[in-house]
């Protein structure tokens, strides 16, 4: 049984490293994830904007939750995403592992933009300030710019291997930051409120606020997903442009 | 009306609330649109090259 496992994580991973097979089977992904990300997140927005009630303590400025915390969420999971295809790149030298993190860059950086965005829009309202110096924030805005310097040392090195393999060690190494954001409310008195979903403990909100929120989270983790094949799917075109495969592709789109 | 123009008004949170989802449509859409436009741009020059090559051959 644990052979049959390992065998075929082991497939897995080989078919996963060819650009063909993941272009084929993404592309048959596409239309699936386009209509349950538009769905959920649909529900979610008019759910928490429309029928969620009020926070009795922070009224209506409390709807932008539906965003913040998936876009959060996201961008620190775009890190730990690239920090992984990180290890494969330089470990096991995979093509699509550093197509991946080349990828899930400026997504990750547009996620962590809206989660900071959004949260000093709420932070207004609710705190009085649009920016406080407090570890939860400055650790998310130190997060924006590793992700900005990881896009920039790739478009800076021309050779693509060596662009690759700065943007690797740049995402394992700045993956540090990553526990600091989530630990961020606990060691240090910050303004921010603690995390609203916990997955080892009940939640203290109510179900009509989190049941939008959690379907909010999973549509966002769907359209993350969306958006990283589509660039991914260009990225093997452009690289693989001169395979026949690519070629005979490209012939049924003009 | 009235009603709607309460809940878009939130109690005085509505600019705070409108705002920030407007700002992240654009983004998430930016995120969207700018691969399908690539995509594009990829297959126009594909078709270039291919008449290059059809025009190189015929000579």
């Amino acid at each position: 049984m644990m052979l049959k496992i390992w065998n075929w994580l082991k497939n897995f991973y080989h078919k996963m490293g060819s650009p063909k097979w993941f272009y084929d089977i993404s592309g048959r992904w596409l239309p699936w994830l386009t209509a349950v990300s538009v769905l959920l997140i649909g529900v979610a927005v008019v759910w928490g904007l429309v029928f969620a009630p009020e926070d009795f303590r922070q009224g209506n400025s409390y709807r932008i939750i539906f965003i913040h915390v998936p876009a959060a969420f996201l961008a620190q999971f775009g890190y730990i995403l690239m920090a992984v295809a990180g290890i494969v790149s330089l470990v096991w030298k995979m093509k699509m592992a550093d197509v991946a993190l080349k990828c899930t860059a400026p997504i990750g950086a547009s996620f962590c933009f809206i989660a900071l965005v959004t949260g000093a829009i709420w932070g207004k309202p609710t705190w009085g300030a649009w920016w406080v110096w407090d570890a939860r924030l400055t650790s998310m805005l130190i997060l924006l710019f590793l992700y900005l310097g990881v896009i920039a040392l790739q478009s800076a090195i021309e050779n693509r291997i060596t662009a690759a393999k700065a943007g690797a060690i740049l995402s394992i190494v700045g993956v540090i930051n990553i526990p600091i954001i989530k630990y961020s409310v606990e060691w240090w008195n910050t303004l921010h409120q603690p995390a609203t979903l916990k997955i080892t403990e009940k939640s203290t909100m109510a179900p009509e606020m989190l049941i939008p929120l959690l379907l909010s989270v999973f549509g966002f983790y769907c359209l993350f997903t969306l958006m990283l094949l589509m660039r991914m799917r260009n990225d093997i075109l452009e690289n693989e442009r001169r395979t026949r495969w690519v070629r005979n592709i490209l012939m049924e789109q003009t | 009306m009235n009603e709607f123009i309460n809940w878009l008004y939130m109690d005085g949170h509505g600019p705070y609330v409108w705002s920030a989802y407007g700002i992240s449509a654009v983004v998430v859409l930016f995120n969207v649109v700018s691969p399908l436009l690539k995509r594009k741009e990829l297959v126009n020059q594909f078709d270039r090259q291919l008449r290059r090559e059809k025009t190189q051959s015929s000579l």
